[in-house]
């Protein structure tokens, strides 16, 4: 069966004045309809460049995709004509950005930047989108929506203008969601309101979501499978459940350790060590190395493959049978 | 807003009061004899001093002729000239000729300068781009009487393509003219525009509008330009104001008989009561235009709001 959407071996490197910085270093993830994918990861990872290579709004330059396929319903886009991807973006797979006070467009009002699709997209007049970006606004539960079609970005509150830009990735009814980081901005009574919502519309519409956050609370009640990323690499795959019972990753492990816990108050928490590596010189073997509390030998010479642990798991460790049995 | 305005115009008030008084005390009440020259080579007869100290009110103190100004100004009075021409014809026949040469070389510089911006700033670091920087850096080098004076050599004198005085205003006529005026504007707004443009490519809502799956032209035409266009919008306002205070160099090249030269005239024959006469229609217009300017600059962009 192939997946909904599918990113394989995915290698992306920006050439910048300093050289030739390999952001993804063969990425490779799939999400079904109505599931909930996590993309977990320290900044810099490469988590937001994947997203954008899959909806092909990739600065270029600097940004080359150098090999890899990101198939749509199998169809691969990367090869498709510019005309073809520009009609599955929107339509098959919608995307919404962390800051939506920059993510929209200041100086038009909320309804025009939903209707501007429909119209255009849609065929539909300017009295038909109006109608139906306000339905949009109820579903995002917007109060007021009749109102507030009207305003701009800047008299919405943080919370309401990341519920307007839902709304308006929903306008073309998008099979896939990519949300990128979507309540960092946030406040985290609001943050928690807008994860709600998101569940709820994934639910509701049997969309596949992928969902990128730094945040494991986050992704512990949502996700119904989680990637980690590190150095532009998936060094983790698993479902939510058992990675959060046993991780099969070292730096999973240590991400995990460096959550604060509600049963151990006061104890200091367990960060990483040391920092991810620069992109233009990747440590040779594995990436995580330096950092790495059970490296050994073989780990700064030969670059692990991806283990399979079972059940759809694997961990890009030497170790991964280890690690996964404590 | 109608309050904002309302406030702006009350504020006004001073300044108008401040820049006129100042004028007006440039003008009367600096040393030496005001009427000198306007006789011949002779010294003016006796009668003729009376008779303009009296007209002028030259007797009384400052203030009370600067009052004296002012309270005829209000009632649309602007004066007469020594030789009795009437200040207030004189200047309503030229304003509408600077009006046109603004217009026109506001219509250049906009056309020129925002296509060459946008174009340039759409491809960084290309051959458009390094064209349109060098042919900037080229304009704004060069004084204005110097592009205006090649102009008229080349164009009307050499290749007699226009005539190298502007005998009637027409829009037509004016063209070369408007050009040479809007020169060194252009090149600012090409610069403006340009560095706008860049920037904004890079903007959020740029990357959103194209994960929408917009046409790139739709990106470009509708959501970059109108962002990017706000600043240099709003430079072409003030710029018109400018324009509308007389081109006092372009205007005096090719004859053209607006403001600019009016004034240019008037102070070389120590004309008083039209130097000040069209120097208070200049504050009142420049200070209109900024109130302009700035409205404009809220309906422009929805997150300037005065309230
Ligand atoms: N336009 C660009 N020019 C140069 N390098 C870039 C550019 N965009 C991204 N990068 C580099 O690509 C790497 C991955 O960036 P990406 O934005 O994907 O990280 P991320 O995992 O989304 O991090 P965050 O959690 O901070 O959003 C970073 O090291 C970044 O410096
Ligand atoms: S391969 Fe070695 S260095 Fe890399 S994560 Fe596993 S143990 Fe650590
Ligand atoms: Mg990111």
């Amino acid at each position: 069966m192939t997946a909904l959407l599918e990113v394989e071996d995915l290698h992306v490197e920006f050439r910048t004045r300093d050289g030739v910085a390999r952001v993804l270093n063969g990425v490779g993830y799939h999400v079904d309809a109505g599931e909930t994918l996590a993309v977990l990861g320290e900044s810099g990872s490469g988590k937001s460049v994947t997203a954008q290579t899959v909806m092909g709004i990739l600065d270029t330059p600097p940004a080359y995709v150098m090999r890899g396929a990101v198939r749509f319903h199998g169809e691969d886009l990367l090869s498709a004509t510019a005309e073809r991807r520009r009609e599955v973006r929107g339509e098959g797979i919608a995307m919404i950005f962390q800051d939506a006070l920059s993510a929209l467009n200041p100086v038009f009002t909320v309804g025009f930047q939903i209707e501007e699709q429909l119209r255009l997209r849609r065929g539909m007049s300017r009295s038909e989108a109006r109608k139906r970006a306000v339905e949009l606004l109820d579903l995002v539960r917007i109060p007021h929506a009749r109102q507030r079609v009207r305003e701009y970005p800047h008299q919405f509150s943080g919370g309401m203008r990341q519920r307007a830009m839902i709304a308006m990735s929903l306008a073309l009814d998008p099979e896939v969601l990519i949300a990128d980081e979507p309540t960092t901005a946030l406040d985290v009574t609001v943050q928690a309101q807008i994860m709600d919502l998101l569940a709820e519309i994934q639910r509701e519409r049997h969309m596949g979501l992928v969902l990128i956050t730094h945040d494991l609370g986050v992704v512990a009640e949502v996700a119904d499978r989680i990637v980690v990323m590190y150095a532009g690499r998936i060094v983790e795959q698993a479902d939510a459940v058992s990675l959060f019972r046993s991780p099969g990753h070292p730096y999973t492990e240590a991400l995990m350790k460096s959550l604060p816990r509600l049963d151990a108050k006061g104890t200091t928490l367990d960060t990483i060590k040391g920092l991810p590596p620069s992109l233009l010189r990747i440590p040779p073997g594995c990436p995580f190395h330096p950092r790495c509390p059970r490296a050994e030998a073989v780990c700064s010479v030969d670059v692990p493959p991806q283990e399979r642990l079972g059940f759809g798991r694997t961990s890009a460790c030497h170790f991964a049978e280890e690690v996964l049995n404590g | 807003m109608g309050f904002y305005v309302l406030r702006r115009l009350l504020q006004m008030v001073p300044v108008f009061l401040g820049t006129t008084f100042l004028i007006y005390a440039l003008v009367w009440a600096v040393p030496g004899d005001p009427f000198e020259g306007k006789c011949g080579e002779r010294d003016c007869p006796a009668s003729y001093v009376s008779a303009m100290r009296d007209k002028f009110n030259l007797d009384d103190p400052l203030v009370v002729q600067y009052g004296k100004y002012l309270w005829n100004l209000v009632q649309g009075d602007f004066g007469q000239t020594s030789s009795g021409l009437l200040v207030g014809e004189r200047i309503a026949t030229a304003f509408p000729v600077t009006l046109r040469l603004a217009l026109v070389a506001l219509l250049i510089e906009a056309v020129i300068g925002i296509t060459a911006g946008v174009v340039s700033g759409l491809r960084n670091r290309g051959f458009l781009d390094s064209l349109v920087l060098v042919s900037t850096l080229f304009l704004i080098s060069i004084p204005v009487f110097v592009t205006g004076y090649v102009v008229q050599l080349v164009f009307g004198l050499q290749l007699g393509l226009i005539s190298p005085t502007v005998t009637t205003p027409t829009f037509g006529n004016l063209i070369v003219p408007g050009f040479v005026l809007a020169s060194l504007s252009m090149a600012y707004v090409a610069r403006l525009s340009r560095a706008s443009i860049s920037e904004n490519r890079r903007a959020d809502y740029v990357r959103t509008a194209l994960a929408k799956g917009l046409p790139t032209r739709r990106v470009v035409g509708v959501h970059m330009l109108r962002n990017s266009l706000i600043p240099v919008i709003t430079f072409l306002g003030t710029d018109l104001g400018a324009f509308l205070g007389g081109a006092i160099v372009t205007e005096g090249i090719f004859n053209v008989p607006g403001v600019g030269g009016l004034v240019f005239r008037s102070i070389l024959t120590k004309d008083g009561a039209m130097v000040t006469g069209v120097v208070t229609v200049l504050v009142l217009v420049y200070l209109l235009m900024t109130l302009l300017v700035d409205l404009l600059y809220a309906v422009l962009d929805p997150r300037i709001r005065y309230d």
